[in-house]
């Protein structure tokens, strides 16, 4: 329980956009215990106006989404002023070359393929991204 | 259907590129060389005719015979290669959803297995962390044997992402034994390297050589049974860097050496041995030497071991 001592307001905010409920649960619990405030939002629809209403200080943003697809997702926070500052790390499990240039071209700060990585791992790179 | 999305009906090359396909098996790009067949066959047809034949009706008549069995040759040719370009197309969908479809419940898996091995759900028992790791370690396994299907696939239809640079093959073989050193030792091996730091650096992309030397590293290591030795040296050889290890484990029977850089092949004594696999690693591994211009290649004796080896050329 020790991260939780950390004050609400203190705590750096991460949107979650993923449509995978157990990821959610699995991967938010891990940010929660990394003293993050963890935003969950299982499509890209609500990822969006998520982003606008609370201004998080991280997206972590899936590709294959209902509603939108990341990429377009993407190019939308970054088209609009409220949102083109946050950083936004894609965390997906698609790793062709078309979606890597494309997001990065987009301004991703980081593709990360799922499969590939520990909690751990993830954690780490979110660190460097969004340092405390 | 906009005026862009028709134009990029006609972008032949990117179009090959994208599905990972050769410009004879295009369908757009067949069509058109058969019109210009059609024509060319038609004018030459009518010269001749008007040469040798008197009764224009006649040669009308043959001309059209002609441009019309040529038509109907040229429909059936780019049908049956449409098709195949079809197949290719589908083949890279499959790839897509294989990454996705089959990897986003692993992740799910293999996260919420790592977050209950890390106790921070709740204090877990030996006995426990055992069943945990048994878990992990299968999970891992069906990882990897996805990643290498998409590894083949990438590879079949040329969208193997690559990031090519200048790196000592020296560093990443040493780096990866220091990797492998807790299996190393696990599996009661004595391993001896001769790496020559002072080589040329190779120009290529690091992470796909290192899945070549892993792999033959990997196989060394699990084909030695009740311990034994693995020797790895790197050298110059005739310009080229040249990377063999030795093992003196089970080797490869006679019989199945010609089939051993085949794709799903698994040798009877690995079968045998009960080593797991999935008989892609080799396949991979070839093809990433192929890519880059170098050689690759083995010899082996059945209960004596095996040695494999490649080069690569040096970057100049």
């Amino acid at each position: 329980m020790g991260i939780i001592i950390k004050k609400q307001n203190s705590m750096k905010k991460i949107l979650f956009i993923e449509d995978e409920a157990a990821l959610q649960k699995t991967f938010g619990d891990i940010l929660s215990r990394a003293g993050y405030e963890v935003i969950p939002a299982l499509d890209g629809e609500i990822g969006l106006s998520l982003a606008e209403e609370k201004k998080p200080d991280l997206i972590l943003l899936d590709l294959i989404l209902p509603k939108y697809h990341g990429l377009e997702v993407l190019e939308q926070l970054k088209g609009k002023e409220g949102t083109k500052e946050i950083p936004v790390i894609i965390l997906t499990n698609l790793e062709g070359m078309e979606e890597i240039e494309k997001a990065i071209e987009l301004g991703a700060k980081g593709y990360l393929v799922k499969a590939q990585y520990s909690l751990e791992e993830i954690v780490q790179k979110i660190k460097t991204v969004l340092p405390d | 259907m906009n005026f862009k999305n028709i134009l990029s009906q006609f972008d032949i090359p990117g179009q090959c590129k994208k599905y990972g396909i050769s410009v004879w098996q295009h369908p757009q790009f067949l069509f058109l060389v058969m019109g210009v067949i059609i024509i060319i066959s038609t004018l030459v047809t009518y010269t001749i005719g008007t040469k040798y034949i008197s009764d224009p009706y006649l040669v009308a008549l043959i001309v059209l015979i002609l441009a019309v069995v040529l038509f109907v040759i040229a429909t059936i040719i780019t049908q049956s290669f449409e098709r195949l370009a079809e197949a290719s197309r589908m083949k890279s969908e499959f790839v897509s959803i294989v990454s996705h479809q089959l990897r986003s419940p692993l992740s799910n898996l293999k996260w919420a297995i790592e977050l209950l091995m890390s106790g921070k759900i709740s204090p877990i028992s030996e006995k426990e962390l055992e069943y945990f790791k048994i878990l992990k370690e299968n999970s891992d396994r069906m990882r990897d044997l996805i990643s290498d299907l998409l590894i083949v696939l990438r590879i079949e239809t040329a969208k193997l992402l690559t990031k090519n640079s200048e790196f000592s093959l020296a560093e990443l073989v040493e780096e990866l034994i220091k990797f492998s050193n807790p299996f190393i030792q696990a599996s009661n091996i004595k391993l001896t390297s001769k790496l020559d730091k002072s080589l040329p650096k190779v120009f290529a992309d690091p992470s796909q050589i290192r899945l070549v030397v892993e792999n033959l590293l990997d196989n060394a290591i699990k084909y030695v049974k009740g311990g034994g030795n693995v020797s790895i040296s790197l050298k110059n050889e005739k310009k080229q860097v040249f990377f063999e290890i030795k093992d003196n484990g089970v080797g490869i029977p006679k019989d199945d050496q010609k089939f051993i850089f085949q794709k799903f092949f698994r040798s009877g004594n690995a079968l045998k041995h009960q080593t797991q696999g999935s008989g892609l690693g080799l396949y991979i591994a070839k093809s990433i030497i192929d890519k880059y211009g170098g050689k690759i290649g083995f010899k082996s004796e059945e209960n004596k071991g095996s040695t494999f080896w490649f080069t690569l050329p040096i970057n100049k």
